[in-house]
């Protein structure tokens, strides 16, 4: 017998294995979470769920150390002392729900607007969204403003859908990818996943990025653009493509309005607008007939130039022409844009060439019949196996809903949108801006005591949609749908607060916030946003936000600046439904949602906020939340999951429908609902038949599905909308055609920006600053261990992302004579930050960069106040202003884009030198220490996680 | 000083992929969280929420530069035991308590008899044991021994921690030992490469490396030119004519 240890080969792992969702990010994989002892002794993903299929990311594999973490709030909070200070005290439920009713429900007696509700990083915006239509106020967003709007709505209104919850590549079948911009928070495990397929079978992964790190790092190939200059660079590219006929020209005519009549009639109201039939349908150019006939007429053969002549004067031309007539222009030949994009002209003609191979001589073949909206049969899908991603780089600016939609353009010529090989749209996505409701909230729909006539977000496409007064005036305190951002389908949640304050266009009541970070990360100019939170009113001492309600689960910073906090619970403590009716989970191939539910009871006097949100809307009496007594309808979040229907048939969980489960899509409330999901591990899929897998747009075998399973209640076929006729609306109020008109200082820059063709402008706060004294972008990217700021509570996390340097290039540290560890001040327009240095080559020469949201505020997330977060980890944020730099005109133009208010992070400029020898190795500025809510425990200072389970031996030694 | 068995024909191992790891740590946190309530004791975390928190982990995820200019790339290189068949952290251990299994080549601590004396750290090259800082033993790469034979999970789970969750699919697991393995074979096709070969450990695990990028400076590939030339009216041309064969 040997002398060598004895293992146990089969130890125990736990006793038993409940699935569901993961809420370490937004990606919402399905995990298993292995129970012992009533404790959580691991987390796996779950292999059959679509979303991840049984990877899981570091943030998943480190939820044990949320869920147990030191900073979970306990009890529901009364602020006792100075808003900011962080003193409070726990109060029961019963008053803190009392408390938010007295609040809330005399202003919606009121002014329901006296209530701006944004929820952060919320997942269940169908419910809350929903919440603020009954309570009848229009100030409702999530987090999308500050995020990646830009990308949302430019997909939206150019092809029915963006990427990640919208569409992927299809990533078994695509022969170049073209990641562009930070992408490593969103979609993460799909993209690893997707990124493995492409390496392991040798296809070709391009980044364009100014950092080269994340998946940056395995591509193929590098462009190291300058920031906020990608859709010049997708401009050139296309031009390069159309002038060598490297373009789809099949697949323009079938698919997209490139063949649609624009009107070219100068001056005159119709200019720019689709040439209509009686029956208002956009025509073309028949080349049979001659004649200008319905776009859609069944057997109709487009002609892309030519021109029409109008009885009423001028002419029409294909969409096509202007096309052509904008792109082929030597404004966007590569060696005119070379310097500006930082992309030798080259390297440009480089990537154009990789696509074109891709798409013309790579093309695929799939021997499957369909049949398109016009009733045509084919008896193949042709494909263009070109994809591309991308999310917040190209977003955050203020150009970025155009660069997003040069981005989808690029897609659409090369024919790859919907097809075998290129980008495939997720369910229920396909759906074009014109299927999607319009937002509500104009004057004459907000009343006391009454619902909103419709949601508060949605897709407007023109100026009379907008949410204005007859005077132009905008209605809801973030200004969204108004002219400062007509098309902002997600709100500008990062304007909420300093409007309120500033009173512009009017003050509010109460403010109430879901995890959203608004005191740190989540903020511009957050010592500002700090300030305005504590701002009062000099005559009367009160607080100029009267009343801040917030929810978190976590002692993040904004804890301390509200008034009653209601304590949320942990992600494996509550009811959550991943639902199609908000921010779906689905994959090219099905249609697929899921749930979250308590697999472990909470140990803290806390509630699911959504339950909490529900009994409130009880309390005030918001109809659809109570019954006709007037008792409440549910009874808490998961009921609601259950038996809520937003119309007949419809909930939030389309799986197991009916009265015994048998329905999927539509039909009846089931009382198994969740029990089924739970059998079925925690979520529903269900596959798309083959003939309707590609061509989704444009295939009636998908639109048929679509409308069984819900999605819509008649077939929408559409084509894609590379000429947006929605922007040139705009644009002709601003050249002052319609009843709904720009104020006077918003025409110039709505006609430069809202072009209906994607274009090209410099971003606005490098145009608004002296660029010689800014020559410096500075950005952040995404740590994929790391997810915003819950990740800094979390020992395991923390270990691996707890402080950021500043990235910069070695011939900026060469220059401004830094080495590795040195520390910098950096300076924009607004503000000054002292940080440590790191030096890398892989960066954009005039361009420095560091990770988001580890920087923490003292005292916060339970952290030791002398924690390298504090001390050694920084917020960029504290850069860049809310505002853009003042023009001397009295007014305050947000850092946004024009068109759909997204938050211009990544404009940011910047200058930057060495700090003195002699200041202290600390980042700056710094902040007082935040007190902890009571009853929090101390952190302990060593964990031995698993222990019990460890104590009794696993090696014994043989022959003892 | 203790004894390295005779060599095994089972060889088990990881081969890791450098053209696919994107450096997401996924690996690295869920080998931390299988294995703190797995083989031995809890993998600690020392001042886990203060100034210097330090944790014990057995599998770590090192970002390098190399190249300079518009060549640097980004190399992430995760590093756990390698197993090694000349293993120096076994023979160098004063207890017996590091040992390599004659069954399957794994290198394991016995913490029963790990006096916690660190030499076996110093003598590997490649820094990949940790010594817990609470309980004052060497911890290690398992190659999840406690996974991989498990009756307890099902076939599909039987891999180690790190292998299952790999979003990009860079790990595989298998016995390099046997040259018709998938991972042999991989090995071979991708030129896979020994650590720091002059150390003469012979590591178990190989890498597999970045596969060559097109340099910066290459001639760039040309347009495919569809139309005839490269104006607006060669432009026009061509999209005519191409109407007139789509009929």
């Amino acid at each position: 017998m040997s002398a060598e240890p004895r293992v146990e080969r089969s130890p125990k792992v736990s006793d038993e294995v409940k699935k569901t969702t993961c809420y370490m990010c937004a990606c919402r994989c399905g995990i298993n979470v292995h129970l012992r002892d009533g404790k959580v002794r691991y987390i796996e993903g779950n292999r059959d769920h679509p979303v991840n299929q049984g990877v899981l990311c570091a943030k998943g594999s480190a939820g044990i150390m949320q869920h147990y973490s030191p900073a979970r709030l306990r009890s529901p909070l009364r602020r006792v002392g100075p808003r900011g200070s962080g003193q409070f005290e726990a109060i029961s439920w019963e008053e803190a729900l009392q408390t938010a009713t007295d609040w809330l429900g005399p202003i919606r007696q009121s002014d329901p607007k006296k209530l701006a509700f944004f929820t952060g990083r919320d997942q269940s915006q169908a419910l809350t969204g929903w919440w603020a239509q009954q309570f009848g106020t229009p100030n409702f967003a999530a987090h999308g403003g500050f995020c990646s709007v830009n990308m949302a709505a430019g997909g939206i209104y150019t092809i029915g859908g963006a990427f990640w919850e919208f569409g992927s590549p299809d990533w078994d079948l695509t022969e170049i990818f073209v990641l562009f911009g930070v992408a490593e928070d969103h979609d993460s495990n799909p993209i690893k996943m997707g990124l493995g397929k492409l390496k392991s079978r040798g296809k070709r992964v391009v980044s364009v990025n100014p950092v080269q790190t994340g998946y940056a790092a395995i591509s193929d190939d590098w462009y190291g653009i300058t920031p906020g200059t990608d859709g010049l660079f997708i401009l050139s590219l296309i031009r390069e493509l159309m002038l060598s006929g490297n373009i789809d020209v099949d697949y323009l005519s079938r698919y997209t309005n490139a063949p649609w009549l624009v009107i070219r009639n100068p001056g005159q109201s119709n200019d720019g607008l689709f040439l209509r039939d009686a029956d208002g349908k956009p025509q073309i150019l028949d080349r049979k007939t001659g004649k200008a006939v319905a776009h859609d007429m069944a057997g109709a053969r487009c002609h892309l130039q030519g021109e029409v002549k109008l009885p009423e004067g001028g002419v029409a031309v294909p969409a096509f022409v202007l096309m052509a007539e904008t792109y082929l222009d030597d404004a966007y030949a590569p060696e005119t844009v070379a310097d500006k994009i930082g992309i030798p002209a080259p390297r440009v003609k480089q990537l154009a060439a990789d696509l074109a191979e891709a798409a013309f001589a790579k093309q695929i073949t799939i021997k499957q019949p369909w049949t398109d909206w016009k009733g045509e049969r084919h008896e193949e899908m042709i494909g263009r196996p070109v994809s591309m991603h991308a999310m917040r780089g190209i977003s955050a600016h203020s150009n970025g809903f155009q660069t997003c939609r040069a981005l989808h353009v690029l897609q659409l010529i090369l024919g790859s949108v919907e097809v075998p090989g290129g980008f495939r749209f997720k369910p229920p996505y396909p759906k074009p801006a014109h299927v999607h409701p319009k937002p509500a909230g104009r004057p004459d729909q907000v009343a006391p005591g009454q619902p909103m006539a419709g949601a508060p977000l949605g897709y407007v496409l023109g100026p009379e949609d907008l949410i204005i007064d007859k005077d132009g005036t905008p209605q809801r305190i973030d200004k969204a749908y108004s002219w400062d951002a007509p098309m902002s389908a997600h709100g500008l949640m990062h304007m909420v607060i300093s409007n309120a304050v500033a009173g512009d266009p009017y003050p509010v009541e109460v403010l109430f916030m879901y995890m959203a970070n608004m005191a740190w990360n989540s903020s511009m100019n957050t010592r500002g946003v700090m300030d305005m939170l504590t701002a009062t009113d000099p005559e009367t001492g009160a607080y100029k936000i009267p009343k801040i309600i917030y929810s978190d689960a976590y002692q993040s910073e904004m804890v301390a600046y509200a008034d009653l906090i209601l304590p949320d619970t942990t992600y494996l403590e509550r009811h959550d439904a991943i639902s199609l009716l908000d921010r779906p989970i689905c994959e090219a191939d099905g249609v697929a949602d899921a749930i979250r539910w308590p697999v472990l009871a909470p140990d803290r006097d806390v509630r699911g906020f959504q339950s909490v949100l529900l009994d409130l809307g009880a309390r005030l009496g918001l109809p659809g939340m109570v019954n006709d007594d007037g008792s409440a309808k549910y009874a808490d979040y998961g009921d609601y999951i259950i038996n809520h229907e937003r119309k007949p048939g419809i909930g939030p969980l389309a799986g197991f429908r009916g009265e015994t489960g048998e329905s999927d899509g539509r039909g009846a409330p089931n009382k198994g609902q969740l029990d089924a999901y739970i059998e079925n591990g925690g979520f529903w899929h269900k596959d798309i038949p083959p003939a309707a897998k590609y061509y989704k747009m444009a295939n009636m075998e998908y639109q048929q599905f679509a409308v069984d399973m819900g999605f819509y209640d008649s077939p929408q076929p559409y084509a894609f909308q590379i000429y947006s006729e929605t922007l040139q609306k705009f644009r002709l109020a601003a050249a002052g055609h319609g009843a709904v008109q720009p104020p006077e200082h918003m025409r110039e820059r709505v006609k430069q920006c809202f072009t209906p063709l994607p274009s090209w402008y410099p971003p606005f706060e490098g145009s608004a600053i002296d660029e010689d004294s800014y020559p410096i972008h500075a950005l952040t990217q995404r740590p994929m261990a790391m997810y915003h700021s819950w990740g800094s509570q979390n020992p395991w996390l923390r270990q691996i992302h707890g402080y950021n340097p500043m990235f910069i290039s070695q011939k900026l540290a060469d220059k401004i004579g830094v080495v590795e560890g040195d520390w910098i001040w950096v300076t924009s327009h607004h503000g000054k930050i002292r940080v440590p240095v790191a030096v890398m080559e892989g960066v954009n020469e005039h361009t420095i960069w560091t990770w988001n949201a580890i920087g923490k505020r003292k005292g916060a997330w339970q952290l030791s106040p002398d924690a390298p977060e504090t001390k050694k980890g920084f917020l960029l944020n504290h850069l860049i202003h809310e505002l853009l730099p003042p023009k001397g005109d009295g007014l305050r133009w947000a850092n946004s884009d024009p068109i759909t208010g997204q938050a211009a992070w990544f404009d940011l400029r910047v200058h930057v030198e060495r700090a003195e020898a002699d200041e202290p190795a600390e980042v700056a500025p710094q902040f007082d220490v935040l007190a902890s809510p009571p009853d929090m425990p101390a952190p302990p200072k060593t964990l031995r996680y698993g222990l019990e389970w460890t104590s009794a031996d696993k090696t014994t030694t043989g022959g003892q | 000083m203790t004894m390295l068995p005779e060599a095994s024909a089972i060889k088990l191992g990881l081969v890791i992929d450098l053209d696919i790891c994107v450096g997401c740590q996924a690996c690295v946190v869920n080998c931390k969280e299988w294995n703190t309530s797995g083989y031995g004791a809890p993998l600690s975390d020392d001042d886990a929420y203060g100034a210097a928190p330090n944790g014990a982990w057995l599998n770590r995820v090192h970002a390098y530069e190399a190249g300079t200019g518009a060549d640097a790339r980004t190399v992430h290189f995760p590093k756990s035991c390698l197993h090694c068949e000349d293993a120096p952290c076994v023979t160098v251990c004063p207890t017996g308590a590091s040992f390599k299994r004659a069954e399957d080549g794994i290198v394991l601590v016995n913490e029963d008899w790990c006096i916690g004396c660190g030499l076996c750290a110093w003598s590997c090259p490649y820094g990949a044991r940790e010594m817990d800082p609470a309980e004052g033993v060497m911890k290690k790469c398992t190659l999840c021994v406690d996974r991989i034979y498990n009756d307890n999970l099902p076939a599909e789970d039987q891999v180690p921690a790190c292998v299952r969750t790999c979003p990009t699919n860079a790990r595989h697991f298998g016995d390099l030992g046997d040259p018709e393995s998938d991972v042999s074979q991989m090995v071979a096709a991708r030129g896979g490469f020994d650590l720091m070969p002059e150390q003469n450990t012979k590591p178990v695990n190989k890498y597999l490396p970045p596969r060559p990028r097109r340099a910066a400076d290459d001639t760039p590939v040309s347009l495919l030119a569809m139309a005839q030339d490269a104006t607006p009216s060669g432009f026009w041309k061509w999209v005519d004519s191409t109407l007139e064969k789509l009929g």
